[in-house]
């Protein structure tokens, strides 16, 4: 090894270039011109005779367009024997529609370029495509089809039961997968349109058929109930005549509002371990039913979070990552949904620190509720929240995002516009006031999935709470 | 490895999944510009004025494939340490003054490179190299032993969360281990063993700062709503001062030959048995690099593929197919990898990939299995052209093309290789690489059932 000589020489050359640095003035951050004016993009909607609302966000930049259709039909909306039949039902609306099978509607798709994508989350079914701009009008011929006209074949169905059969095999085996799983179960309770898995249980797998995938589509896939937001390399004049020829006769129904579902009584604080032998990390979740997106405090929630657990220097992630090492990273996050969406602060520790980790995730989450935040931290967060935005809307997929966001959420059209404001008007008053109202250590579930044999004489020992045992569904172990 | 999650798969992207082709009218371009300092410090410069965002984006030339035994991962680690405070900036400032003007910041490292951004508002630009700077001019005196373990601490639950604990993890240690020889750079994976994380000390950081953190040795693109003038002054107040450093040089690597099948068998926390297949290729940009991602693209992109329509689809026996060409900067390597569906041997997948192969290597791909690979990848070329940040960015972008090629503009070019494949050029690539007799064959089974391997 020749170089320990030339690291000689370079520690010599980095002292002299300290001396040679008095032109620069390094001694603090360099004053900045003021941030640039917040230009979004601007959103413009029509609708169809049908009902269907079309919204159109132009982005020139790139020859591509990025369109999403926004149906009402999530998971919320899954029949109480048939959990995971929202997030099916979208599967197979690829599985074969208008004159094409299952692997033609593949085979189209990858031969124009387009990425075309269904899936449904809680609040709603979301048929995507990503194309570039000269192969729209075949893409959204293909889309229409599998929006329009989804076949559901018997065949189909049992090909794609089968396949997720196994893949709920699969999700045992991925600790973060069974917390994703076991944590709204928890919180929620089966009973809650929030408290089922998305992909179902097996037993609800088992019974997945044509007749059931074709009633949920028939209540729920209503162009009323639905909307077509595009936003790329396009105009208003040019996409409504497109999608009034494909999507305009679109046949309207009925479509049930979203039963409420009540909210569970929170119960007392408690731990519910999940038991996963040899596992080198746990992986926690700890919050409760937390509030709607509607609600007017989102703005004062975003910046709380902010603060809390919702970037790289968040308290959680500074205390748990970059002061104690614990964990690759550690945050926490409001859900945005149209019912009361969680609360959660999260992480995966090393097994060995599993009490340690969680002593110092419930003293950060009681020091927001007891203390304010100081003025530098609260400025911090606000910036962070308000001048990132632009970059929010650089692409087609993130500009679409956001504008989903307004658009699933009933929000102005004009909600970024206002945006920066509200966030800008956010005191540590309003940090500590809804802290208080909308995080609640007393009755937070705790789950942490794990190697119980190492970590529960640790977390016992905290007596922060019961020790409760769940299966990896969350569910009691009987 | 990126410093923060969530980055691997645009990654893997920007490496391996390479681009398209040329079949739109327009011609792909990102005009840049480039000057070097007296230090050897090179600086692409790309106006995008589209969003008034900028994005720093920095490259040192080197990777895991430079750490020396009973140190690996060490390259990443020291990514890590980057982030811990500079003579003029006390540790966590780094981060917290980005976020108080609306940026973001992240790192990662692979074999051959490490690289950092920072994105944010236009105005962010004269902080942005400030910090950057002063990291590379001024870290040592700042570094102690303590952070040090800190860091370490942090990348062993980096490699526990992201390998450890997640199913299937440590399978692809495990093929390089056999794909490539142990005094090959390639050798052992970017996140390290935890014995060789856990042996790292102060005077490695030394030592490795030294020979390779050097202007000389970095790049750094700046894309954006900028004025190229303004940043060339910045960029010369900030980085002019910083000093020469010592030459990289680099031994060729050892010839690498499989010259046989190898089998081995993994037993892992999982439920369903996954079968690896991984061979020698050839390295980024070399002939049939491009004819290798087609090769990729037709037996498992996406479930019109051959490996779908067999395996998930026709014959049901497993959940999911995977097969990609990784060119890197002095070698390559292809893989397929599936999962078992319950009730399913390893073997049975094993027999139906063989055959597909075969067929691939006796007939070609039909002019439409090209021509619909050659559209996807161009569709994802045009979409990485809407970010100017972060990984995979167009300033990641030109970077990764001034490393690899010399020229940061390559977009068309790379575009036109693709666009040049044909299915005479795909049989070849089946033939001539991914022959049986010169494989790594990996089974991953669960625990206690090793008689689930390919071969029991």
């Amino acid at each position: 090894m020749t170089s320990i000589r030339c690291a000689a020489a370079i520690v010599l050359a980095v002292l002299a270039s300290a001396r040679l640095s008095a032109q620069v003035d390094r001694s603090k951050p360099p004053t900045l011109p003021p941030p640039p004016a917040l230009k979004l993009p601007a959103i413009q909607t029509a609708t169809l005779p049908n009902g269907l609302t079309l919204a159109v966000v132009e982005m020139h930049k790139v020859p591509v367009v990025d369109v999403q259709v926004l149906v009402d039909a999530g998971a919320a909306r899954d029949p109480g024997d048939l959990p995971g039949l929202a997030t099916f039902t979208a599967l197979m609306l690829q599985q074969g529609a208008g004159t094409r099978g299952a692997l033609d509607v593949a085979d189209e798709a990858a031969f124009l370029g387009a990425q075309l994508n269904t899936t449904a989350a809680l609040d709603g079914a979301v048929a995507s495509l990503h194309v570039p701009r000269r192969r729209l009008e075949a893409a959204l011929d293909l889309l229409a089809d599998v929006v329009l006209r989804p076949a559901f074949p018997d065949s189909e169905v049992a090909r794609q039961r089968e396949l997720r059969g196994a893949q709920l095999v699969q999700q045992r085996d991925e600790p973060v997968a069974v917390a994703n799983v076991a944590f709204p179960a928890i919180v929620y309770g089966a009973g809650h349109p929030y408290g089922h898995p998305l992909n179902g249980t097996d037993a609800a797998t088992a019974a997945l058929t044509r007749d059931r995938v074709a009633g949920f589509y028939r209540a729920y896939y209503r162009p009323n109930a639905s909307r077509i937001l595009i936003v790329g390399d396009i105009t208003l004049a040019q996409a409504r005549p497109l999608l009034a020829a494909r999507f305009g006769a679109w046949e309207q129904g009925d479509v049930p509002g979203l039963a409420g579902g009540s909210a569970p009584t929170p119960a007392a604080r408690a731990v519910y371990l999940i038991d996963k032998p040899g596992a080198a990390q746990s992986v926690i979740r700890i919050g409760h039913v937390g509030p709607a997106r509607s609600t007017p405090d989102w703005y004062a929630l975003e910046v709380l979070n902010t603060i809390l657990g919702g970037a790289f220097t968040s308290r959680l992630n500074q205390n748990l990552r970059e002061t104690h090492g614990y964990t690759y990273g550690a945050f926490s996050q409001f859900a945005a949904r149209r019912l009361a969406g969680a609360f959660v602060a999260l992480a995966s520790v090393v097994t060995a620190k599993t009490d340690s980790s969680l002593v110092e995730f419930l003293k950060e989450l009681r020091r927001i509720r007891d203390e304010p935040v100081p003025d530098p931290e609260l400025a911090k967060a606000k910036a962070y929240v308000s001048l990132g935005l632009p970059g929010e809307f650089e692409t087609t997929g993130g500009a679409g995002a956001r504008f989903r966001e307004v658009l699933s959420y009933g929000l102005p059209l004009d909600y970024y516009d206002r945006y920066i404001e509200r966030i800008g008007a956010v005191t540590a008053a309003d940090v500590q006031r809804v802290a208080r109202q909308y995080i609640d250590p007393d009755h937070f579930d705790i789950v942490v999935v794990g190697d119980k044999a190492q970590i529960e004489a640790g977390i016992r020992a905290l007596n922060e709470g019961p020790i409760v045992y769940r299966d990896l569904w969350g569910l009691e172990i009987k | 490895m990126p410093r923060m999650s969530s980055a691997t798969a645009v990654l893997l992207g920007l490496l391996s999944a390479g681009p398209p082709i040329c079949l739109s009218a327009q011609a792909l371009r990102v005009p840049y510009t480039t000057f070097t300092l007296p230090n050897g410090l090179q600086v692409i410069l790309h106006e995008d004025h589209s969003v008034p965002v900028v994005a720093v984006n920095t490259w040192y030339h080197v990777g895991s494939s430079d750490e020396r035994p009973g140190r690996t991962g060490f390259a990443h680690l020291f990514e890590h340490i980057m982030f811990m405070g500079s003579e003029h900036v006390p540790t966590g400032e780094f981060d917290r003054l980005l976020e108080a003007v609306g940026a973001d910041n992240n790192g990662s490292t692979t074999e051959d490179r490490t690289n950092y951004y920072e994105d944010g508002p236009a105005n962010a630009l004269p902080l942005m190299l400030y910090l950057d700077s002063d990291r590379l001019g001024f870290l040592l005196p700042e570094i102690t032993t303590d952070k040090v373990d800190l860091q370490r601490g942090v990348v062993q639950n980096e490699r526990r969360q992201s390998y450890e604990n997640r199913p299937y993890g440590l399978a692809e240690e495990n093929i390089l281990d056999r794909l490539y020889p142990p005094a090959h750079p390639y050798h052992w994976p970017v996140i390290g063993s935890m014995k060789d994380l856990q042996a790292a000390t102060l005077e490695d950081v030394r030592r490795f700062f030294q020979s390779y953190y050097t202007p000389n040795n970095s790049t750094i693109a700046i894309a954006g709503d900028i004025s190229p003038g303004d940043a060339r002054t910045l960029v010369q107040r900030y980085f002019g001062d910083i000093a020469r450093g010592p030459a990289v040089i680099r031994m060729p690597p050892p010839p690498v030959h499989v010259t046989a099948d190898i089998d081995a068998v993994l037993e892992d926390r999982v439920q369903l048995p996954r079968v690896y297949d991984a061979w020698h290729t050839v390295k980024a940009f070399a002939d049939d690099d491009a004819a290798l991602d087609v090769v990729a693209n037709v037996l498992a992109g996406g479930r019109s593929s051959r490996l779908y329509r067999r395996l998930v689809y026709d014959l049901q026996i497993a959940t999911d197919v995977v097969a990609f060409q990784d060119g890197t900067r002095i070698d390559g390597k292809f893989e397929i990898f599936a999962t078992a569906r319950p009730g399913h041997q390893l073997g049975e997948l094993q027999r139906v990939i063989d055959e597909e192969l075969r067929k691939l290597a006796d007939g070609g791909p039909t002019a439409r299995e090209v021509e619909r690979a050659q559209n996807t990848f161009e569709a994802q070329f045009l979409s990485r052209m809407e970010r100017v940040g972060g990984f995979g960015g167009k300033a990641d972008q030109l970077n990764f093309y001034n490393y690899f090629v010399g020229t940061p503009d390559y977009f068309q070019k790379d575009l036109d290789r693709y666009g040049r494949v044909r299915a005479a050029d795909v049989q070849r690539a089946v033939k001539t690489y991914l022959t049986s007799a010169h494989r790594v064959v990996l089974s991953v089974v669960p625990q206690g059932k090793p008689e689930l391997g390919v071969k029991p």
